[in-house]
């Protein structure tokens, strides 16, 4: 019966949907993987106090649990107990600053008992990473304040005041100095170009000299403002005693966040969850990229493909128009069509390499030398930048647009098109009125599709235009708003940097995670439009059809 | 009126149709030519590379100021020389006007009996048997934005000469080599004799005074004439060359040379030894005109000196060999007053120019290698500029094994820098072809099993309700930004496979007889027609189940049978070594990578296939997989092998995820357990370093060349596969 049932070929087709399976298998498990490891990152967790005790003394572990894992005790070297399971976990103990290192194994042999301290409070940190320990004094300015009642709602509302503080000084810095610093330098290129092109008269000079020193007298304000916030911000510090029962003093100014997550509710826990979430994408980050938010990186990601598709939209639309309409179909459109199409497979990387000799070293350089003589050592548009970022991604893309706008284009029924034709329109009109309208959601797929591989696409970025840490947003308060010589952050190479860079992969790893996801999400999404939209688009030509 | 109004307006459209025409068609040919540009800009960037080198003569004058010149010298950028005379004297001038700028008396008291360089430093035998030890300086300054030159000679050893010969007999050969605290010098006497000294130096620290002392001291007689000497600039080797051919390697020791020498033998007179830039090479100028390289190869009883190869143009004598100060080319003159420019590392003839009357008999490189200063026997100095930017680089570096400098032997090796000057590039691209050829054959061993099978069960096996969402979410991988897969292979595939290494092998093998299994179990179940179509939902819970098992059992298997410790068994037994990130981390998320690629081609080929055909199959009685095997598959097996060949294509340009899930090193070991370094992973490492314009550089460009040209080359043959099949199917 075994032999005529593998005869069959039933076993076989099994076979087959076991290929299936598997691949979906990944594709959701990948996904799943990435989503549960990055939106978990933001739960507050609890935090346990782990007591062990052996013959000399008793000691204690504050920490959250990362991972738990049991195994073969033979496979876990330094242990006593050979047979059996074991099992270990992970814990996060933060104060990195005391005990050098964020993680630690513990091995629930060892262990004699565990709690969940209601007053143990949890405090992010601008350095450090977190902290975890017992609050046990409000201090302003050296001096203890406040009973043991409300120490707590005390520091909350100090750490409030801190916060705002910050975010004045941050205003400040930022937007206000920087502003300063960046008029200055355009007036030293200024004073540049015109003793290059010997028009530096007296008078010229005097003028720049004016305005130099009215920049100064309003630096110097800012100057003042900012001494005095820093004053106010170093006031208030508390005192809190870590695991090993010893204290330490932290200044209020370097914390962000204070919590005590094993008196918060499920309802504040969700709250402080998606507070988390928003501040993640929202804010800057900090220490090397490994902790804060990606705000920069989406913010670069985004403008750089929306140049991208400013560029690419009418290039390619105008390319298979021709394609299409206007040029002689035969066996040079076929090949020239074969090839664009073959240009999409060719690896990103190339167009990486091809942008970064072309574009930035040759384009970039002359541009230098033409218009921007006055920078020059430094080059302006002679080095990689978002500029060029986007060009060389809208070239990448192009092929994309092309074919998806050409395929719109042919399903279009010839019938529509003779029709405005015998009506008397021209081809112009045609193609304005009647064809285009039609092609449109094709087109849009094209662009949708060409947007979901631009945001995703690292290698040739990281050739021409990205860097890990851009001082500066390329769109800002300063004239000319529009920065395309600035290099920008993006999320992919975000992921790349802090994940295969950074000094403190471990403790990152979570953000990176979230990263991660956040980009899929877009990238999904963004797919599934331009499936839905192409789908649509079908139905649609199906009924011209009948 | 009405008429001419209706008139204009026609004029105005026909107009703008026209203008819309013009500007549609040039704007149309200007995107593809746009896109073009790419191929043709890339090759134009590579081609420059493989122009052979130039070499023009630009000024010849008499020898300025007095004497016969014995030697010279040139600055950085060939600007302004310097000759030492028979007189005594250093001769600094320019090269374009032959104006003397210095003109200085050496302190020392007898004649010069003998001369020799080592880049800027130069020793002067002396016929009382001292040597003296001198620096030419050309101090750079920038007065008014001006290169200014200021000439000087330094004496880094004291101006007092170093006693060479005991028996102060004049000095007719010398060598000499200056290391952080000794000083080495070699000399032949008039009266054959080969002395060695060593002397220790120490530097104070305060006022930077060098003190000398003597520490070794050797001689040896021969019987025959010594034409030439040198010495390695680790103090480990002196070579000295008989008349008669004879080449004599003496190990220096301890006490001075060891006395009893490997001796190799040429069919040939040595006219010249010369070490290239860096020491480890020696050149051996032959008087049938042979250039040979030597090198101290390691071989089980230390090291030997080995012929690596030769450079051979003209059967003249060698009479002059000098070395390039910043790269390992050099030039040759010969006895008829020609001089060829050669490179060691790619073996190359670059250039030739002959337009001395008679020999030369010294030359001089600036450190650019830009310029070449020669003199002839009449004191005629010729000044040549060289156009020679890439030497590196010939077929046989980038494809064929070349034997390097500190190698056993020749090898494919790629090496592009270094942190020391003396550095010998080296650009093989076969070990970067053989890292990604490497990584899209795991890739593909992995993704094409999984594609084709499950491209053939959606087609023409699955419900098609379940169809409408498998393939998009399959195809939607396609869109996953590999970045992010790089990733998850670096930061948790490859952990994990290390820590259930006999986990995962089990699932790959073991994953193919569950799903038969859970099949033969399935016959028992009744009423089961209901979940036709519906196969691969029914076997997501046995792979699920798979996993969790090879995950668990990982542990108790590698006890079971590999002594608890996969990897150390497999290095202990077998010899293989480990790597975290290897090629199966990589070929298991690449081929996750390309699985969408050619599941999505095969499966619309598989689709599409007429379904007349199938019903007429199984008409006549076929069963289902009959039809398969025998009617759908030949008939779409064009468009699967070009749905493979896209992927490989795909796989072959992959950048992120090799340059994330493999240790990048560029190996040639066919190993699973190894990493790898690609093509594209290399340039998008590399290229942000690479000097613009360098040989480097142009390089990896070559490397961008050669993966545009295969991809391009490998999609359109898989496009023109298609095209065909799709025909196929409009005839039938």
């Amino acid at each position: 019966m075994i032999r005529q049932w593998f005869k069959s070929g039933t076993p076989w087709i099994w076979l087959n949907a076991g290929a299936v399976s598997i691949a979906l298998v990944a594709v959701f498990g990948l996904l799943l993987l990435i989503m549960v490891r990055g939106m978990s990152h933001f739960w507050p967790a609890n935090v346990q106090a782990f007591h062990f005790a052996n013959a000399e003394q008793s000691t204690t572990v504050i920490a959250e649990v990362v991972e738990e894992e049991t195994l073969p005790a033979s496979t876990v070297p330094n242990i006593q107990q050979t047979e059996g399971d074991i099992t270990r976990y992970l814990v996060k103990t933060g104060n990195r600053d005391i005990l050098g290192s964020d993680f630690k194994w513990i091995y629930d042999t060892d262990l004699q008992s565990r709690e969940l301290p209601e007053e143990v409070m949890v405090l992010e940190r601008i350095e450090w990473g977190n902290f975890y320990g017992y609050l046990t004094a409000v201090y302003e300015n050296g001096e203890p304040v406040a009973n043991a009642e409300s120490l707590w709602v005390e520091f909350a509302q100090r750490l409030q005041r801190v916060s705002e503080i910050r975010e004045q000084l941050l205003h400040l810095e930022k937007s206000e100095i920087g502003s300063i610093n960046y008029k200055l330098e355009q007036l030293r290129l200024k004073q540049k170009r015109l003793e290059l092109d010997n028009e530096l008269t007296d008078s010229a000079l005097q003028q720049i000299e004016q305005q130099r020193q009215a920049l100064d007298g309003e630096y110097q304000a800012l100057l003042k403002q900012t001494a005095e916030l820093y004053q106010q911000i170093n006031r208030d510090s508390i005192r809190a005693r870590v695991m090993d029962g010893s204290e330490v003093t932290i200044p209020m100014e370097k914390i962000i966040k204070a919590w005590q997550p094993n008196k918060m509710t499920v309802l504040d826990k969700l709250v402080f969850y998606f507070g988390a979430l928003s501040d993640f994408i929202t804010e800057d980050p900090r220490e090397a990229n490994t902790e804060g938010g990606i705000f920069p990186a989406i913010f670069g990601t985004v403008m750089m493909v929306l140049l991208m598709s400013v560029m690419v939209t009418p290039l390619g639309v105008i390319a298979a128009v021709y394609l299409r309409e206007y040029a002689r179909q035969g066996v040079l459109v076929r090949t020239i069509r074969i090839a664009v199409n073959n240009l999409a497979g060719v690896p990103s990387i190339v167009y990486g390499v091809f942008g970064l000799g072309f574009f930035v070293y040759f384009l970039g350089g002359n541009l230098d030398q033409l218009f921007y003589r006055e920078a020059l050592p430094s080059p302006t548009f002679g080095t990689p930048g978002l500029l060029w970022s986007s060009l060389t991604l809208a070239l990448l893309t192009l092929p994309v647009v092309i074919v998806s706008t050409e395929e719109g284009l042919s399903r279009i029924p010839r019938a529509l098109r003779e029709g405005s034709l015998a009506l008397g329109a021209t081809q112009l009109e045609t193609l304005w009125r009647v064809v285009l309208p039609m092609a449109s959601p094709a087109i849009m797929t094209g662009l949708i599709l060409a947007i979901a591989r631009a945001a995703g696409e690292v290698a040739p970025l990281m050739l021409v235009g990205v860097v890990k840490l851009a001082p500066s947003l390329p769109l800002d308060g300063n004239m000319p708003f529009l920065h395309l010589d600035r290099k920008f952050m993006h999320l992919g190479f975000h992921i790349y940097d802090v994940g295969f860079q950074s000094p403190n992969v471990e403790a990152a790893r979570p953000l990176v995670y979230a990263t991660a996801f956040l980009l899929v999400v877009v990238i999904v999404v963004l797919n599934l439009s331009a499936i839905n939209l192409r789908n649509r688009l079908r139905e649609k030509y199906r009924a011209l059809d009948n | 009126m009405k008429q001419k109004l209706l008139q204009s307006q026609y004029n105005q459209r026909a107009l703008k149709d026209r203008l819309t025409r013009y500007f549609v068609s040039l704007g149309g040919v200007s995107v593809i030519i746009a896109i073009m540009l790419i191929f043709f800009y890339l090759l134009s960037v590579v081609v420059p590379m493989f122009e052979s080198a130039d070499i023009e003569q630009q000024h010849q004058y008499a020898a300025p100021g007095n004497g016969k010149t014995l030697l010279l010298g040139m600055e950085e950028q060939g600007t302004m020389a310097v000759r030492f005379t028979d007189q005594g004297e250093a001769i600094f001038f320019d090269t374009a006007t032959a104006e003397i700028r210095l003109q200085q008396k050496l302190p020392i008291n007898s004649a010069i009996s003998s001369i020799a360089s080592n880049l800027d430093h130069i020793v002067l035998g002396l016929a009382d048997g001292t040597a003296l030890i001198v620096k030419y300086v050309f101090e750079v300054s920038y007065p008014d934005n001006q290169r200014t030159l200021t000439p000087t000679l330094e004496f880094p050893l004291g101006e007092q000469a170093l006693l060479l010969d005991e028996s102060a007999m004049p000095v007719e050969k010398i060598a000499f080599q200056i290391t952080s605290d000794t000083v080495g010098l070699a000399g032949v006497t008039a009266d054959k004799r080969l002395l060695f000294v060593r002397y220790s130096k120490e530097t104070s620290f305060i006022s930077e005074e060098v003190t000398i002392e003597l520490d070794a001291r050797v001689e040896q007689q021969f019987s025959t004439a010594i034409s030439d000497i040198a010495l390695k600039p680790d103090l480990e080797h002196l070579y000295a060359a008989s008349a008669d051919g004879i080449l004599l390697d003496y190990q220096i020791n301890q006490q001075g040379i060891e006395l009893t020498p490997r001796e190799i033998s040429f069919e040939q007179p040595i006219t010249q030894l010369k070490l290239l830039l860096g020491g480890n090479s020696l050149l051996v100028g032959l008087k049938n005109g042979e250039v040979q390289q030597w090198m101290q190869v390691r071989r089980d009883e230390g090291t030997e000196l080995t012929f690596i190869r030769k450079f051979h143009e003209e059967l003249i004598s060698v009479e002059n060999v000098e070395t390039e100060q910043r790269r390992k080319g050099f030039a040759v003159s010969d006895q008829q007053g020609g001089i060829t420019l050669y490179y060691s590392t790619s073996q190359r003839t670059l250039a030739h120019i002959n337009t001395a009357s008679t020999r030369i008999s010294e030359m001089a490189w600036s450190a650019r290698a830009e310029h070449l200063l020669a003199v002839d026997e009449n004191d005629q100095l010729y000044f040549y500029h060289v156009d020679n930017e890439y030497p590196e680089v010939s077929w046989d570096v980038l494809w064929g094994k070349v034997w390097y400098e500190g190698y056993d032997e020749p090898d494919y090796i790629w090496q592009s820098s270094a942190s020391t000057n003396e550095f010998e590039p080296k650009y093989s691209l076969v070990p970067l072809s053989f890292g990604t050829l490497k990584a899209a054959f795991y890739a593909m061993l992995f993704a094409v099993p999984v594609a084709i099978l499950g491209a053939m069960f959606t087609a023409q096996f699955m419900a098609p309700k379940m169809r409408q969402t498998v393939k998009p979410s399959i195809e939607i991988m396609e869109a996953l930004p590999t970045v992010i897969l790089g990733f998850l292979a670096g930061l948790w595939l490859a952990p994990y496979v290390e820590a259930h290494l006999a986990g995962v092998f089990a699932l790959l093998l073991l994953l193919p007889f569950a799903f038969i299994l859970f099949a033969a179990l399935w016959m028992l179940v009744p009423n089961k027609s209901v979940f036709e179509g519906w196969e691969a939902a029914l076997l997501i819970p046995v792979v699920l189940l798979m996993i969790w098992l090879a995950t668990n059992l990982s542990a108790p298997l590698e006890h079971l049978f590999f002594d608890g410790d996969m990897r150390k068994y497999m290095s202990n037994e077998w010899g293989l070594t480990y790597d975290q990130r290897n090629s199966l981390v990589v070929g298991l998320i690449m081929g996750f990578a390309v699985i969408p690629t050619i599941f999505s081609i095969a499966e619309d080929a598989l689709f599409s296939v007429p379904q007349h055909l199938i019903r007429g199959s199984l008409a006549l009685g076929a069963s289902r997989w009959q039809t398969m095997l025998r009617v759908v598959i030949p008939a779409a097996s064009p468009a699967l092998f070009s749905a493979v060949m896209m992927g490989f294509g795909r796989a072959v340009g992959e950048t992120m995820i090799v340059l994330m899930a493999t240790g990048n090193t560029p190996l040639m070991d066919m190993s699973i357990f190894q990493g790898m370094r690609t093509l594209a992973a290399n340039i998008a490492v590399e290229v942000p370093e690479a000097e613009v314009a360098s040989t480097h550089y142009r390089i990896l460009f070559l490397a961008a060349l050669i993966l545009f040209l295969f991809t391009f080359i490998f999609n359109t043959l898989a496009e023109v596969i298609r095209h065909r099949l799709r025909k196929r199917y409009s005839g039938l």
